[in-house]
């Protein structure tokens, strides 16, 4: 299918009274890895939850892949909301990878990867498994198979949480501050995952400060403030020549 | 000087009538009435903690009106409800006659603890970090199957505590239903002495009973507790995992 996988057209979202996106209109291209950057309460992180419905959205609308997320458009061109189980099957095709991991810590590092797979998918068991396995091993992880996440440090566990997202075979992966609640020393090992998913071809969008991580492998990096796209480029245009002084002002203080 | 005072008390009847038949069904109805109710209770708690959590204010609107009810009346009004209200409501009296003694037990305690329940259950569903439900349902999952598959199990720890408390309270509570008639360690206990006039002796052995069977749920309910830990560092040590740490040489008392 041609087009682009992500097409969001003038998203508005507003929480009581406080509007968070106020007009966001992006496209992203089958993949392409687009870092979104700007100060905590820009709308990045709600963007993202909108993407996969975690959040709903108050105007404007989100395509992945063609379909609209959360709504159905009716023959007279109006919008609806999704029933829930239309919902689900959007939602398992986008993989999101959270801040703060948000591991099932009743589970094991394998119990997490295959329980979407399991449930979902109606894989069999041993099927699940396999595949869980070879996640795993592919994130580092072959040996924490059996472990709980109360046992892994937070890199680990971050891993076991993109493999997780890897398990339902997403077309999309969404990153929201993967690396922000990890401490200094750990931070390598998960965008090294990230890295070498990107260059996979995965089409990823990542919330992230890490500009290093950008510069690398972002083919876009987009600087939002106060709910709208304030300005966009290649990670080197931000590095160089961010052209507005909101932009300026971030970056001298993160980079 | 104090009065002469002649205490009367018959240990060996205690004895006697520890085992007594009478007093072994009662023991027995009061364990079954306790357990089906519980089981009721736990189910009807499940369904009304969901529905008091719906955005559908129809649903949270009846069970909000469920628990107002049930916790605002008394236990034993309910039993009379379901033993003589509603039967004496159905002209029918081949219907009437349905309700017996014991059925009418299970289901006014079965939905006066799901009140109780459902609070619990709904205080178990809020401790789990919301997350949760974001990570199941950005795999997919509908909010049933994240519920059933992710939440509830980690609820479970949060609910077991007051949840074998409900289940004590049950144990014993189950003594009001003498008073619509059934036949449970109570009033097995009360039929012996009318006849026989030794009041204090045998409401003892009721009262092992009762400790006996409660003691047994809370040693189960800490067995429960360290298998649910799963997952942690630290499981809690109970009775038996002591036990055979001692056996097992692991380390010693």
């Amino acid at each position: 299918m041609e087009g682009p996988l992500v097409r969001c057209v003038d998203v508005h979202k507003r929480f009581g009274r406080l509007e968070v996106l106020r007009g966001v209109s992006l496209d992203v291209a089958r993949g392409e890895v687009v870092v979104l950057i700007g100060a905590s309460g820009s709308g990045k992180t709600t963007l993202l939850r909108c993407i996969n419905h975690l959040e709903t959205v108050d105007r404007g609308r989100i395509y992945v892949d063609g379909e609209l997320v959360g709504y159905r458009e009716d023959h007279d061109g109006r919008v609806r909301a999704d029933r829930e189980p239309e919902v689900a099957r959007k939602r398992a095709a986008i993989g999101m990878v959270f801040q703060r991991f948000n591991l099932f810590p009743h589970l094991t590092a394998l119990g997490n990867v295959i329980v979407g797979p399991m449930h979902v998918k109606k894989m069999p068991r041993r099927r699940a498994e396999e595949v869980g396995q070879a996640l795993l091993a592919k994130v580092g992880l072959g040996a924490k198979v059996n472990a709980y996440p109360g046992q892994l440090s937070g890199g680990q566990q971050q891993r076991v949480a993109i493999a997780r997202a890897l398990a339902m075979g997403p077309k999309l992966m969404l990153f929201d501050e993967p690396t922000s609640a990890l401490d200094p020393e750990l931070v390598g090992e998960v965008l090294e995952v990230m890295k070498s998913l990107a260059r996979e071809g995965m089409t990823m969008i990542v919330v992230t400060h890490e500009m290093g991580f950008a510069r690398e492998v972002a083919d876009r990096v987009i600087f939002m403030d106060e709910g709208v796209i304030l300005e966009e480029g290649t990670a080197e245009h931000f590095f160089q020549s961010p052209t507005h002084p909101r932009t300026q002002a971030f970056l001298s203080k993160i980079l | 000087m104090l009065p002469f005072l002649a205490f009367q008390f018959e240990a060996d009847a205690v004895w006697e009538f520890l085992f007594n038949e009478q007093i072994v069904d009662g023991a027995w109805m009061t364990l079954k009435v306790a357990v089906i109710s519980q089981v009721i209770g736990i189910t009807l708690g499940v369904v009304f903690a969901l529905m008091r959590l719906s955005k559908n204010p129809l649903f949270s609107g009846f069970a909000n009106f469920y628990i107002w009810f049930i916790r605002g009346t008394p236990a034993l009004i309910q039993l009379f409800f379901l033993k003589f209200g509603i039967p004496s409501m159905i002209g029918d009296p081949d219907i009437a006659r349905e309700f017996t003694f014991f059925r009418a037990a299970i289901i006014a305690f079965g939905i006066n603890e799901g009140a109780y329940m459902s609070e619990i259950v709904r205080a178990g569903i809020l401790s789990v970090e919301s997350g949760q439900m974001d990570a199941a349902k950005s795999v997919g999952m509908t909010y049933l199957q994240a519920m059933r598959r992710i939440v509830f199990p980690q609820a479970m720890r949060v609910m077991l505590p007051p949840t074998g408390n409900e289940f004590i309270a049950m144990l014993k509570n189950t003594s009001l239903a003498s008073a619509i008639g059934l036949v449970e360690l109570l009033r097995a206990t009360r039929q012996i002495y009318a006849r026989n006039f030794l009041i204090m002796e045998l409401l003892v052995v009721a009262s092992i009973w009762y400790l006996a069977m409660t003691t047994v749920f809370s040693i189960l309910q800490a067995e429960l507790e360290r298998a649910m830990a799963v997952g942690e560092r630290e499981r809690p040590e109970t009775l038996f995992s002591r036990v055979l740490a001692i056996i097992g040489g692991r380390r010693g008392i």
